[in-house]
């Protein structure tokens, strides 16, 4: 404890200030750490608990197998590929999208200009649109309007609908709008590292802006880029709401090899099998695997985003 | 020496390069007009169609009313019944209750962690608790579902005893799960982005590092994690999965926490499939859907402009 | 004002001599040796700095001014990696072995940055903080400091109307005095000044000048700075840092017309720098 008083000619009153000795800070320390703890808790118990249910499920032929009477047997294949499917044909849309996105962000506006800002206000928004209006859009855009257009225009002769009804294309482009701020905002990330330096290099060299992009700043840029493509693969994969409506089908006995052919996907899956099946008891071991494979899936994809990103930190750390 | 020749650089190229990277920039900006445009087209009849407002007006949605002769009136929502009846109300309320839970859950959680991470966490601490937020992020909203569907409700009806398995509480955790990375990113982001000459200001007059954190940190940071909660509400009331698996869908009118709910976006997600194209029920939940985004919508800007000025002010600048 | 200042400097003087006072060594820094990691930023300082003095550090960038005030209050603790060999001593006593706690020494030494830092709170309560983080609660008390150090500070007349509006509302000079009220609310018996006025126009930085020999009368001051006018005008000894090393410290009238050393007075008249 200190004790101190002013020797002054100030005309305020003076009177000694004796400070208090401080607390160790144990409570702010434990409570959030406490929070901390909570977290990782909660996130052993799920993955531990699916691992648990799916391990003994999970085999080469469950992986290779369709399922069988009414999915209380057999694997899930087909819910495999479609999500392969699904998630390429989206990834093709939503890459050179996002990416031409950020590059204009980045190097042909500046952040000031009204425009910029209503397109950074698009972005933002467009992440926090609930995935099941993404569902509701695609149905009403890409199925009833896209789809019910190219019918009417050159199908008018065919018997029912080939391009207004669920399709495996049109959940794939629902689920690229939906994905496009992650790939929008991972390149953008990658381009603010690039060293202002090395794009000035080939300004000098006679470079036009065109030129500069394409052959100093994409190159650069690319495990951005890429880190935004299976971080969209991740977050496409997992999600359900958006494909329910567009494409996604309870099951099919064939695969999908046309763009307007419907689909099985390993989300729609368990929600189905979850929801819906006469005799949960009978699913419950194909349902933990299944969950296993989508949360495998999932998880793999992040890491090799995470380990990507932090190279590229670490490199470009390194470098300057 | 003999002279080089460049090429001429082609005008036209770089024209069309840099209008094919506008036109591609604007994707995201027409996707939320069309968005906008699509779903409240759908929606619209229920304000011009006369067929649609005999069952479903917006007053009829709103208020209570008087289904049957002679009984009470009163908030129902039972499309398929004969009467079909388009009260959302009960929906409102569920979706009120899920997300309440959701966040009385996830604001403890994420920013007591995001406090931990950016304050007290030493290096090494920091590696596990970030890649652990980013797992919980990555785990899909049918996972979760699933989970509190298959786990979490047994558990907590055989903890509680409770009537109904599937209830506002256990789908409100789970969705709680998946709000708890949102609040602790946008947090943890406003805590770590306080210049350093603050954190030195404050212990230069000699406050204790847990005191720079609590004392000054935080409350410079309190925009940042008011935003971070208010985009977490906005998760929280968008979230469909989840809240679809575990909260039974029963849309009742009650203020009990162990009854089961059911909220807008499961409602959609339960019933488009079974509506038929353009009928009243179709319309209805094409107009939940507007409500939802213009509710999330709100919600993002408003997240931003909280962020947009936190980083003017941490910067020093006036408001 | 200067002419005031300076006549008023000579009568204290004067006066002190007459009473036969001697300047008391405050803090005394002894063979301090400091590293940044592998980086050794000071080598073998040594300075002593006297109670109602005003010492000024002056030296090229990077020769460790900043570094060698940090180690006076133990703010150079706050940074990772960083290691200090020797002593300083606040009135006799080692401020890194005697005292439990860095906090204890910060209320002490007082410090006032570069740049001006104040809170993202209110003016009242940016000065009021260093008494809340201390444990004083009591509202009387801490109304009465606030509004001690404001006028101490010279800055009460201009805000006392609105302390509770954000300290972003003041200038960037009203910002750097509210930044000196809020290290003086402490109480503090040493004020450490890094380039105070760097950033500020000229009349801000004379109105800051006028402060520091206002303030000198209580406290010891010691000042980071690059302008040499500025090291001639407030201060009474000054230290010549040159790459982690102290060249030369002595009287100023003296270093800035005999310096003994050549290196000094390159620098000081600007040859280097
Ligand atoms: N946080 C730090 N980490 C590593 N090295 C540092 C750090 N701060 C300063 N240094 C190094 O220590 C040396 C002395 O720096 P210091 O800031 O003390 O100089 P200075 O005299 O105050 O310079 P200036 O006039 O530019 O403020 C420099 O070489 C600097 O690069
Ligand atoms: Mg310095």
């Amino acid at each position: 404890m200190a004790t101190r008083a002013f020797v002054t000619d100030n005309p305020a009153p003076v009177e000694t200030l004796s400070f208090r000795p401080k607390s160790s800070g144990v409570i702010p320390r434990g409570l959030t750490f406490l929070a901390v703890l909570l977290i990782l808790l909660i996130l052993a118990i799920i993955m531990g608990s699916i691992v648990w249910g799916g391990a003994g499920v999970v085999s080469w032929d469950f992986l290779s197998s369709p399922p069988e009477d009414g999915m209380e047997a057999g694997g899930v294949f087909p819910a495999i590929f479609g999500t392969v499917a699904l998630v390429l044909l989206m990834v093709i849309a939503v890459v050179p999208i996002g990416v031409l996105t950020a590059i204009f962000m980045q190097e042909y506006t500046t952040p000031d200009s009204r425009f910029t800002r209503l397109i950074r206000v698009a972005i933002n928004n467009l992440a926090g649109v609930p995935s099941i209006v993404f569902g509701l859009f695609g149905m009403g855009f890409f199925i009833a309007f896209v789809g019910g257009g190219l019918d009417t225009l050159f199908f008018s002769n065919s018997d029912g609908p080939v391009w207004g009804q669920p399709a495996i294309i049109w959940a794939a482009l629902t689920l690229a709008l939906l994905t496009l701020p992650v790939v929008i905002v991972s390149t953008e990330e990658a381009l603010k590292t690039i060293p202002r330096e090395l794009k000035e290099a080939s300004y000098a060299l006679g470079g036009t802006r065109l030129q500069t992009i394409w052959r100093v700043i994409v190159p650069q840029a690319m495990p951005g880029i890429f880190t935004g493509a299976i971080l969209a693969i991740s977050r496409g994969a997992g999600e359900v709401a958006p494909i329910m409506f567009t494409g996604a089908a309870y099951y099919l006995p064939y695969l999908p090899t046309k763009l307007n052919d419907q689909f099985m996907e390993l989300g729609y899956h368990i929600y189905v099998m979850a929801t819906q099946s006469p005799d949960i008891e009978k699913t419950k071991p194909i349902l933990f695997g299944t969950v296993l494979v989508l949360l495998l899936l999932t998880f793999a994809l992040n890491s090799v985003a995470v380990v990507i990103r932090s190279r590229m930190r670490k490199s470009r750390a390194d470098a300057s | 020496m003999r002279e080089l020749k460049f090429k001429p650089k082609s005008k036209l190229r770089e024209f069309l390069g840099e209008k094919f990277i506008a036109v591609n920039a604007m994707v995201a900006l027409i996707a939320i007009l069309l968005i906008f445009v699509f779903i409240f087209k759908e929606a619209l009849p229920v304000f011009t169609d006369p067929e649609v407002q005999e069952e479903a007006s917006v007053g009829k949605m709103l208020f209570k009313q008087e289904y049957y002769e002679g009984r009470d009136p009163k908030f129902s929502w039972q499309p398929n019944s004969e009467v079909p009846k388009f009260s959302l109300y009960p929906l409102f309320l569920g979706t009120i209750k899920a997300a309440l839970i959701a966040m009385l859950v996830a604001i403890p959680l994420g920013v007591g962690s995001a406090i931990y991470s950016s304050e007290f966490a030493g290096r090494r601490t920091r590696e596990i608790i970030k890649p652990a937020i980013e797992m919980l992020a990555a785990i899909p909203s049918v996972v979760l579902g699933f989970f509190a569907l298959m786990i979490l409700a047994t558990f907590l009806q055989d903890t509680f005893g409770l009537l109904f398995r599937l209830n506002a509480i256990n789908a409100g955790i789970a969705l709680g799960l998946a709000v708890v990375p949102i609040i602790f990113t946008v947090a943890e982001d406003a805590m770590t982005s306080v210049p350093r000459e603050l954190r030195d200001a404050a212990i230069a007059l000699g406050a204790n590092p847990w005191q720079v954190s609590i004392t000054m940190v935080l409350p410079a940071a309190m925009p940042g994690i008011a935003a971070g909660i208010v985009l977490g509400f906005g998760r929280a009331v968008g979230e469909t999965m989840i809240v679809l698996m575990a909260s039974g869908n029963a849309a009742i009118v009650s203020g009990s926490f162990v009854e089961s709910i059911r909220t807008f976006s499961a409602t959609i997600a339960a019933e488009l499939a079974e509506v038929v194209f353009g009928d009243t029920h179709y319309t209805v939940l094409f107009f939940i859907g507007s409500l939802l985004f213009i509710f999330t919508f709100i919600i993002n800007l408003a997240g931003d402009m909280i962020l947009d000025r936190l980083k003017h002010r941490l910067q020093g600048k006036t408001r | 004002m200067h002419r005031d200042m300076s006549v008023k400097e000579a009568e204290r003087k004067i006066a002190e001599k007459s009473m036969n006072i001697q300047p008391r060594v405050k803090v005394s820094a002894t063979n301090l040796n400091f590293f940044y990691g592998k980086l050794q930023a000071l080598h073998d300082v040594s300075l002593d700095m006297e109670e109602n003095r005003v010492t000024a550090l002056i030296g090229p960038s990077g020769c460790g001014k900043s570094t060698f005030l940090r180690t006076l209050n133990r703010m150079n603790e706050t940074i990772p990696g960083t290691r200090l060999e020797g002593t300083v001593t606040l009135d006799g006593r080692n401020i890194y072995r005697e005292f439990d706690e860095p906090s204890q020494i910060r209320t002490r030494v007082g410090m006032v940055f570069q740049k001006s830092n104040p809170f993202p709170k209110s003016i009242y309560e940016n000065v009021a903080y260093g008494l809340r983080v201390n444990g004083i609660k009591e509202k009387h008390l801490i109304d009465q400091v606030v509004e001690e150090s404001l006028k101490r500070a010279a800055l009460w007349e201009e805000v006392k109307d609105k302390l509770d509006h954000s300290a972003f509302m003041l200038s960037g000079g009203q910002q750097q005095r509210l930044c000196i009220a809020r290290a003086l609310a402490v109480r503090p018996e040493v004020i450490l000044m890094d380039e105070p006025a760097s950033a500020l126009d000229p009349i801000s930085t004379s109105r800051i000048e006028d402060l520091i020999a206002e303030l000198k009368n209580s406290f010891t001051i010691v000042i980071v700075t690059h302008n040499m006018q500025q090291a001639a005008r407030v201060s009474d000894y000054t230290a010549f840092f040159f790459e982690g090393q102290l060249i030369e410290a002595g009287e100023t009238q003296q270093m800035f017309t005999r310096p003994g050393i050549k290196k000094t007075e390159d620098y000081i008249t600007g040859r280097f720098g």
